[in-house]
């Protein structure tokens, strides 16, 4: 079998995989880090969005053995020491970008990695980042507004 | 769902990925970014045996410009890769807009340009922009390399001339006059959608534009005389759009692309 060595918010794991283990059940099952959600598993919601290499991707979308060598970031990384909330967070939890909460975690990461490497994006870049996400729940007004504030807080 | 049993090999040499590729006992697929091939695998449309990742192999990661001013964009490049590469913006900026235009930023971090079109959807951008651009796939197998011009490798819907055994190794883009103009539109029901309709058009400066509409046939369709747009396409009606709505729209977004081509060449 296969063996995975990665860092996830800054910890390394290792472990043989089956090599059909989505990345997305690796981090959930594996290493227990539940945060991670898994809306569809066919690439459509977004819900399962990580952070890999400093860019965003769908986790069901890729084996958790292709992963070998990266560097990964989930929403269990964001909140700094003693529960300050990363800037995005904050601004989804300000505005209330939310509704049920179950696709808040791919939200918030694919805001995070459009702010981290593009500060000063545009209304257009903005969109663009947030158009890879799904909300059920239709929540996509305060979602829109969390994103706009996350960015005013991050310039 | 989640996908059947396979084996994965991860070889880091272009011999071992077409050592692999011969075996023709058992169905053996590629994997360079995955975004079509592991959503058919989650749903078991797609049940290969063996998975070769290219993620590893030597010389295929490479976004050169060669002395006559050509771009090779390798097999394991990502299309997030492309965008981000200035050089390409201002020397390619046709591809550089078909790109930004595919899926989401998620599926374009690790989606590839040659798994784009070794896979060919015919209504995605790649395909087309590959043909307007007039590039070169480049294609090793078992009986040495070959190279095949874009309007030669599309057979029909997730068809190309590749043989078993064979791997798309890169593709080639040739090095477009000063003064050239190009032209990009396309229609989604929502952002990252796969088009209704689209075009990419290149104008030569002196010459015709060179047309090349995707979701309107089993490949992309080129047109290299505006005028003959509506008799040129072939587009079928699907939950989507009419066939007629596609006609239609590729005639507009057609004259559209010509005028702004013309306008970016300065003509």
């Amino acid at each position: 079998m296969p063996e995975v060595r990665v860092t996830v918010n800054g910890e390394q794991y290792s472990a043989e995989v089956e090599p059909r283990l989505l990345l997305s059940d690796f981090l959930r099952h594996r290493i227990s880090l539940t945060g991670t959600h898994v809306g569809c598993e066919h690439g459509i919601c977004g819900a399962c969005t990580v952070l890999l290499n400093g860019e965003p991707v769908r986790s069901c979308l890729m084996f958790a053995a292709q992963a070998d060598g990266a560097n990964l970031q989930t929403i269990e990384g964001l909140a700094g020491t003693e529960g300050k909330l990363h800037p995005v967070q904050q601004a989804f939890h300000e505005a209330h970008g939310m509704q049920c909460g179950f696709c808040t975690p791919g939200f918030v990461m694919s805001v995070v990695a459009l702010l981290e490497s593009n500060p000063e994006a545009s209304d257009e870049e903005l969109m663009d980042a947030l158009s890879g996400n799904l909300c059920r729940c239709t929540g996509y007004a305060n979602i829109v507004e969390a994103a706009k504030l996350a960015r005013a807080g991050m310039r | 769902m989640k996908p059947a049993r396979f084996d994965y090999h991860a070889p880091e040499r272009l011999d071992e990925v077409l050592e692999l590729l011969a075996d023709d006992e058992h169905d053996v697929r590629v994997i360079a970014g995955g975004q079509s091939l592991v959503p058919m695998m989650n749903f078991r449309l797609a049940v290969p045996e063996v998975l070769v990742d290219l993620r590893r192999v030597e010389g295929l990661h490479q976004v050169e410009i060669d002395a006559g001013g050509a771009l090779e964009v390798g097999a394991a490049v990502t299309q997030a890769r492309v965008l981000r590469d200035a050089r390409i913006k201002d020397g390619w900026p046709l591809l550089h807009e078909g790109i930004s235009h595919i899926g989401h930023p998620q599926i374009r971090s690790r989606g590839t340009v040659c798994g784009c079109l070794a896979h060919h959807d015919p209504h995605g951008e790649l395909p087309a922009l590959a043909v307007a651009l007039d590039a070169e796939l480049v294609v090793a197998g078992p009986h040495g390399r070959r190279t095949i011009p874009a309007e030669d490798f599309f057979a029909s819907y997730y068809e190309v001339a590749l043989e078993p055994g064979e791997l798309l190794v890169a593709a080639r883009f040739p090095a477009l006059a000063p003064h050239t103009g190009w032209g990009f539109a396309e229609i989604t029901r929502r952002r990252g959608d796969f088009a209704l309709v689209g075009v990419a058009c290149i104008l030569p400066p002196g010459g015709e534009p060179r047309l090349a509409f995707f979701g309107v046939g089993d490949t992309p369709v080129l047109v290299t005389d505006p005028t003959a747009i509506s008799e040129s396409v072939a587009p079928l009606d699907d939950l989507h759009a009419s066939a007629q709505y596609r006609r239609e729209a590729a005639v507009t977004l057609g004259e559209m692309v010509v005028a702004q081509a013309r306008e970016r060449s300065g003509a």
